[in-house]
């Protein structure tokens, strides 16, 4: 089996090799701490080779004038990831009870639980942000024209992802169940049966049933907290396959650099 | 054995010289293996997949009982005028499921609308038929007005203004006795004809009546 390359480490980062002959009877706890850290991860490696998947996916080559604006998809995904933290953690208060315990969960988060403000704050603002991540993201990957060939199922998935983005931001906005709550959704649910034949049956399946019922909170809570995250994750996961497979774009302006002087010793 | 080609065209494994193949059999037990494999884990998912689905989507085709609610004594409406009654629409979520219904007499002066007829009482839902935020009877306008996006309704709940598709919803009415009983919604177009209920934002006149299906939940 071939060896695979080792990372492109710039010369400064890379270890030089113990010299023959030195440090072998002075070992430092460091050293002995060093070389148990090395057996676990070769212990691992050599039944999973995660490791070429690892340095494939994390020391991939990018082209000249990669810049901040590349950043923007790693910015969402980790707006995602705290959106996921913080959910989680959140879920551990919240009670989707449309009698008044939904609301009371949450002021009881909000104004009791140490750092529950805090915690919902990031919740709640960082939608907002990932909202607008998305968009920007998006907006780069027009204006730099990245989603030409062959990279045309990666902007699919990403409309899927920004769909199911907006998908999550709806449910979730019923959850506090405030006033605000409660008609936005009345609002937002009839808004999806506007559209002609499936309209009324979309908003049908929302509301489950008819009209607002007792189970309408717990199915937006179920969709927000366990059907969404977990398409969003998937997804995430393909989208950054293809990222990986398909390498980066150059941004438009980055012209193609021609070496004259190979051209004219060749002729 | 023939050669390729004639060896391809037989339905028989014998013919095809598979070696161990039975006489008159048609399928390589490789393929009915594979087969009955991914069909066993077809069944296997759709076992748990298929009730899961209709679990979610059952309360879609769940049809509403029939409800009546007392919201008043025969004299404590007048004719000309609504008075608000709040009506439980979904018991046991608290305000939820409660809702406004602007309730008056049947008045033969106005209510010349044939369907009307055998309304003993008028009962208007406050559900506007734009995007469903509550509109308010403002007396002094003799309109109805929704606070959200500027709808505006007449006396009988007709849109004459603003972005609804269709008038006011209605509910079914009857007399018990001493007392006003208010029932099921059901949905005005613009003719003030009867349809099943319907979502705010959908419209009822024209073709809109069938682009717009009442969900089989709403049915009355």
């Amino acid at each position: 089996m071939p060896k695979l390359p080792a990372p492109p480490l710039p010369a400064p980062l890379k270890t030089p090799p113990p010299r023959p002959g030195t440090g072998n009877g002075t070992a430092t706890p460091a050293d002995h701490a060093h070389k148990g850290a090395v057996a676990v991860v070769d212990w691992v490696d050599e039944r999973t080779s995660l490791s070429g998947a690892a340095r494939w996916m994390m020391f991939r080559k990018v082209p000249k004038g990669t810049n901040w604006f590349y950043t923007l998809g790693s910015a969402t995904m980790f707006a995602f990831l705290s959106q996921a933290v913080t959910g989680v953690f959140l879920a551990m208060y919240y009670r989707p009870d449309a009698s008044g315990g939904a609301y009371e969960s949450i002021r009881y988060v909000t104004n009791d639980v140490f750092l529950g403000q805090f915690v919902r704050g990031m919740h709640k603002w960082g939608s907002s942000v990932m909202v607008v991540l998305v968009f920007l993201h998006m907006g780069r990957t027009f204006f730099f024209g990245a989603y030409k060939y062959p990279r045309e199922l990666n902007w699919v998935i990403g409309v899927v992802l920004l769909i199911l983005t907006m998908a999550m931001s709806f449910t979730g906005y019923l959850l506090p169940f405030d006033q605000r709550a409660y008609w936005a959704t009345q609002v937002g649910v009839n808004i999806n049966g506007t559209g002609p034949l499936l309209g009324p049956y979309l908003s049908a399946f929302l509301l489950g049933g008819s009209e607002f019922n007792a189970t309408t909170l717990s199915r937006f809570y179920a969709i927000h907290m366990l059907l969404l995250p977990g398409l969003i994750a998937a997804l995430i996961g393909a989208h950054l396959y293809l990222v990986a497979k398909l390498g980066t774009t150059a941004p438009p302006w980055q012209k193609v650099h021609r070496r004259d002087e190979l051209l004219e010793t060749e002729v | 054995m023939a050669d390729k080609r004639t060896r391809h065209t037989s339905k028989y494994t014998l013919d095809r010289g598979i070696p161990g193949a039975f006489e008159g059999e048609t399928i390589t037990r490789r393929r009915f293996m594979t087969g009955t494999a991914h069909g066993t884990g077809a069944l296997a998912a759709m076992s748990f997949a298929l009730p899961a689905l209709a679990f979610a989507v059952g309360p879609v085709f769940k049809t509403n009982t029939e409800h009546w609610e007392v919201v008043g004594k025969l004299d404590q409406f007048p004719d000309n005028n609504y008075v608000p009654v709040i009506l439980t629409l979904n018991p046991g979520i608290g305000e939820a499921g409660k809702t406004t219904v602007y309730v008056r007499k049947f008045n033969p002066e106005i209510d010349t609308d044939p369907y009307d007829k055998n309304m003993p009482y008028i009962a208007i839902s406050s559900r506007c038929a734009h995007v469903g935020c509550p509109v308010r009877w403002v007396d002094a306008s003799e309109r109805f007005i929704c606070p959200c996006h500027g709808g505006v309704y007449d006396l009988l709940g007709r849109r004459v203004g603003g972005p609804p598709v269709r008038p006011l919803d209605r509910f079914y009415t009857r007399v018990n006795g001493e007392d006003v009983e208010v029932g099921m919604r059901f949905s005005v177009n613009s003719q003030l004809r009867h349809f099943s209920p319907r979502l705010p934002g959908e419209p009822l006149d024209g073709i809109g009546q069938y682009l717009y299906p009442s969900v089989p939940g709403a049915k009355i």
